[in-house]
């Protein structure tokens, strides 16, 4: 069995409100498995399904071969969970949440000592470790969460949104441990994110989500290969000759024009630019910029989703906030 | 064993966050006192007890009012850690919803248990005689009344969304099982009206102040119950507050 986690036909409704929709997913051991979307998309539903924490309205899944709603106890003990909202004590210090968090999952007392100063050193707190987490800021306390979720050494960590709201250096900072768990610790990774930058490094395999579907499903590489390729965007003294030369003697033929930048669309914009600049010298064309633009995650994204992160995201998430409120009571 | 640990870990939490709010603790020593010195000094005044001054029948009615009234206040945490997000550690992690249940109780229990403490050593500054073995009588009888009043609590923090609710419901459960209690003044004799004395009998709190004063007051109080069925009721709406917060924990969603 090389899936860790899969989902059969895994849905969540409220009212008529289909928050994940027949969901299909499989994922690896090992490997770091991204969920991306708009706010909204169903990741958070999906990953709450997953950690046992909400029911499917129907559809099943297993957990390192564990199912969900009948051994949802075996799973938990599986999972490392860091939620999307903080949920530490900050009246606690780090190492007191650390041990409860121990004590709670079972971790025999005479490893925890060591297990703790392990993750504390993982997370680079170890001379925090006394304080009490109010004193701390909004990156360490993140930190020390992702460390909790992993004292009791689980078979996979799910990580939802871990970077929001935190500050460039900090983000980087947690990719790093987060790249640099799956490769000493083996463990299996599920993250969810509304960045694409953060998906784009940290993934093996990216699935894009909207509407509680999966829309595609690749790696973040082929994901952004399904794109016809890069575009070269140039300025010259004559983009008209310029575009003849480029069909006749390059071969391109997929270029159109915008105001006075000529736009050619090529499988591979590196090695394209010099035979260009090249071309254009040779017939006495004077080049006065030429760009390359490779495409991003961004761009995959709305091909899929046929829009950026949406406008109606925030009417959206505001009745998704109310239903999970009726929900909660 | 994993259960037990648990619910020590739960219990261990709740125990170091009432300690270390010190600002509770300094206030928590005023209340008592105004009731036990101005509210005696007044009310003793006018009201006679037979047989016993009115600031000794009035002191162990004041350990039971505070420990219902820091009982109920516990309840907040379970709204604070809803609030804070701590509550989705707890709920996630692989431990029955009832040792939840059992840790926070018991955490909060002692919190409680502390409070009623600090009241009854203001026993000395009244001239209640006290000895070791009152004492070690008033602790197992303090905690008792503190498991099911605490449920209480905990049970109605885990309907509710909003401190502000739970600030408006602790009041409407506070006063009238404080004032049924008997803390204040009797509520059997032949002159006590029929709807209160009946009322009163309602009261969980009723058989505490009783139990409470028949261990406290010795051979100056007449027992409106003998002392083992108090204890048996009390102990019988702990059972039921238990079962009920299981339940009301169990439903509970972070």
């Amino acid at each position: 069995m090389t899936h860790v986690i899969k989902t059969d036909q895994l849905t969540k409704t409220y009212n008529t409100f289909k928050a994940v929709d027949n969901l299909n997913i499989s994922v690896d051991k090992g490997e770091i498995f991204g969920l991306l979307g708009p706010n909204g998309a169903g990741k958070t539903t999906t990953v709450s399904m997953l950690c046992t924490i909400l029911k499917p309205s129907s559809g099943t899944a297993t957990v390192d071969g564990y199912n969900v709603v009948k051994e949802s106890g075996k799973v938990r003990k599986s999972i490392g969970i860091v939620f999307q909202d903080p949920s530490i004590d900050d009246r606690l210090t780090g190492r007191e949440n650390l041990l409860m968090h121990a004590n709670l999952y079972g971790v025999p007392a005479s490893i925890q000592r060591e297990r703790i100063l392990q993750v504390l050193k993982l997370v680079e707190l170890e001379d925090r470790a006394d304080d009490l987490l109010r004193t701390y800021s909004g990156g360490m306390r993140r930190r020390l969460e992702i460390g909790r979720g992993l004292i009791h050494q689980p078979k996979v960590l799910f990580l939802d949104e871990p970077t929001v709201g935190l500050d460039p250096q900090t983000r980087d900072h947690i990719w790093r441990y987060i790249k640099e768990l799956k490769e000493v610790n083996d463990i299996t990774v599920v993250l969810t994110t509304h960045y694409m930058d953060e998906a784009d490094r940290l993934s093996d395999r990216i699935a894009i989500m909207d509407h509680g579907k999966i829309v595609v499903l690749d790696s973040p590489q082929d994901l952004k290969g399904t794109l016809e390729g890069d575009v070269i965007a140039i300025k010259s003294n004559d983009n008209k000759i310029l575009e003849e030369l480029l069909t006749k003697w390059l071969g391109f033929a997929n270029q159109h024009h915008a105001k006075e930048i000529l736009e050619v669309t090529v499988p591979n914009g590196k090695a394209a630019m010099p035979r260009i600049v090249e071309l254009a010298n040779q017939n006495n064309i004077y080049i006065e910029s030429i760009v390359l633009c490779e495409p991003n995650l961004e761009d995959v994204f709305l091909h899929y989703t046929g829009g950026n992160i949406r406008d109606d995201t925030a009417k959206e998430l505001h009745g998704l906030s109310a239903i999970h409120r009726r929900a909660i009571r | 064993m994993t259960e037990l640990r648990g619910i020590y870990t739960l219990w261990l939490r709740e125990v170091k966050r009432f300690i270390r709010d010190r600002a509770r603790v300094v206030i928590s020593f005023v209340q008592p006192l105004l009731w036990l010195v101005v509210f005696a000094a007044g009310f003793g005044a006018r009201i006679v007890i037979p047989g016993i001054e009115y600031q000794h029948f009035l002191f162990p009615g004041i350990i039971g009012q505070t420990l219902l009234f820091t009982a109920m206040f516990m309840g907040i945490s379970v709204i604070w850690d809803k609030e804070f997000g701590f509550m989705k550690e707890i709920l996630v992690a692989p431990i029955s919803r009832f040792s939840i249940f059992i840790g926070k109780m018991l955490g909060d229990s002692t919190a409680a248990l502390l409070q009623g403490l600090i009241v009854f050593a203001f026993g000395f500054l009244i001239g209640i005689p006290f000895n070791i073995v009152t004492l070690l009588s008033v602790l197992p009888i303090m905690l008792l009344i503190t498991f099911g009043l605490v449920s209480i609590g905990l049970i109605i923090a885990s309907f509710i969304g909003s401190l502000e609710n739970f600030g408006a419901i602790q009041t409407f459960i506070n006063l009238p099982l404080f004032f049924l209690s008997g803390a204040l003044f009797p509520t059997t004799g032949a002159d006590i009206p029929g709807w209160l004395q009946f009322a009163s009998k309602l009261d969980p709190l009723s058989y505490g102040v009783d139990a409470l004063r028949t261990v406290i007051l010795g051979s100056s109080w007449t027992p409106t119950n003998p002392l083992y069925i108090n204890l048996a009721i009390i102990g019988i709406f702990d059972v039921v507050m238990i079962l009920i917060g299981t339940w009301a924990f169990s439903r509970m969603k972070h």
